[in-house]
């Protein structure tokens, strides 16, 4: 019983890491590149709401002071999330750059075909 | 807690969905709706970045991908169960660690003691910003910005030195064709 209150009291904790093992799965079960990416920028997302959820102060409000409030929730994992937001479009982009390449040298970009490609020549 | 269960029946129509362009939407709204819950978690500055960023730029750039490849998924010769049992173990591993962790909104856990307010406290008398996240982001921490910065420019030139080479052999194709 206790087990189930801390499983309700972490309910956000646990689907975020639903969140995160879905895009593993993605990433290591669906052979689409476009698709793949696609997951690997959902475990990224999860990643994001691991950080900002621990940050949250019930009764806080956004870190932007104001002499009206005194409670704020946590600034830190907010700019450190920030930061990763950027750095993930950016490495999507050089992913999906790469995918138009693979596309190009092999006409697919199904892992599959690809692999029974180089394995016939 | 509504929109965290949103989020993962998203998530779930994704892995489903065969169509890439169906998948792509789909992440759309997938970051939309993260932006929601980042409003409702007080982080307004990361949620408006992943309203423009995720859900904007990178639903942009998907579909330029899509317009050069094929759109459908192939349906998998692979089997599926090892990777299931994998995620669902990690899954659960990490499930088990989280629930050490303090319960969520609580004011007197560890994260809420350290550096932080100091930087609630000093940030008016020190950079005469109110947003804190914008004080740290670029006063306090502004070489880690600058590192950012640094990434995206290198992505930048790397994603324009592989679409350019496909583009002039492509050209070369072309004239050698035409003639």
């Amino acid at each position: 019983m206790s087990m189930l209150m801390s499983l309700i009291e972490h309910y956000n904790y646990v689907i975020t890491i639903f969140l995160m093992m879905t895009g593993l799965y993605i990433v290591v079960a669906r052979g689409n590149m476009v698709k793949k990416l696609v997951g690997l920028s959902i475990f990224q997302t999860s990643v994001y709401l691991l950080y900002i959820e621990p940050g949250k102060i019930i009764g806080g409000t956004a870190p932007i002071i104001d002499p009206a409030f005194t409670v704020y929730s946590n600034p830190l994992p907010h700019v450190l999330i920030l930061t990763a937001i950027v750095v993930g479009v950016a490495t999507l982009a050089l992913g999906l750059a790469l995918v138009v390449r693979i596309n190009e040298a092999y006409g697919t970009v199904e892992e599959d075909e690809i692999f029974e490609r180089d394995r016939n020549t | 807690m509504v929109l965290l269960t949103l989020l993962a029946v998203v998530t779930v129509a994704i892995v489903r969905q065969r169509s890439l362009f169906g998948v792509v939407i789909l992440a759309g709204i997938y970051s939309f709706l993260m932006a929601s819950v980042l409003i409702v978690l007080d982080a307004v500055d990361v949620a408006m970045t992943e309203a423009s960023v995720g859900a904007g730029v990178s639903t942009v750039i998907l579909l330029a991908t899509l317009h050069l490849i094929k759109t459908t998924e192939m349906r998998s010769v692979r089997r599926h169960v090892l990777p299931l049992f994998v995620s669902a173990v990690t899954g659960a591993v990490l499930v088990w660690g989280t629930l050490v962790l303090p319960p969520f909104g609580t004011a007197d856990a560890v994260i809420h003691k350290h550096v932080v307010p100091r930087y609630i406290a000093d940030t008016i008398k020190e950079t005469n910003v109110p947003n804190v996240v914008t004080a740290v982001l670029a006063d306090y921490r502004g070489y880690d910005t600058l590192g950012e910065t640094t990434v995206i420019f290198t992505a930048g030139i790397g994603v324009m030195l592989l679409l350019r080479g496909a583009r002039r052999r492509g050209r070369t194709d072309r004239e050698k064709v035409s003639p």
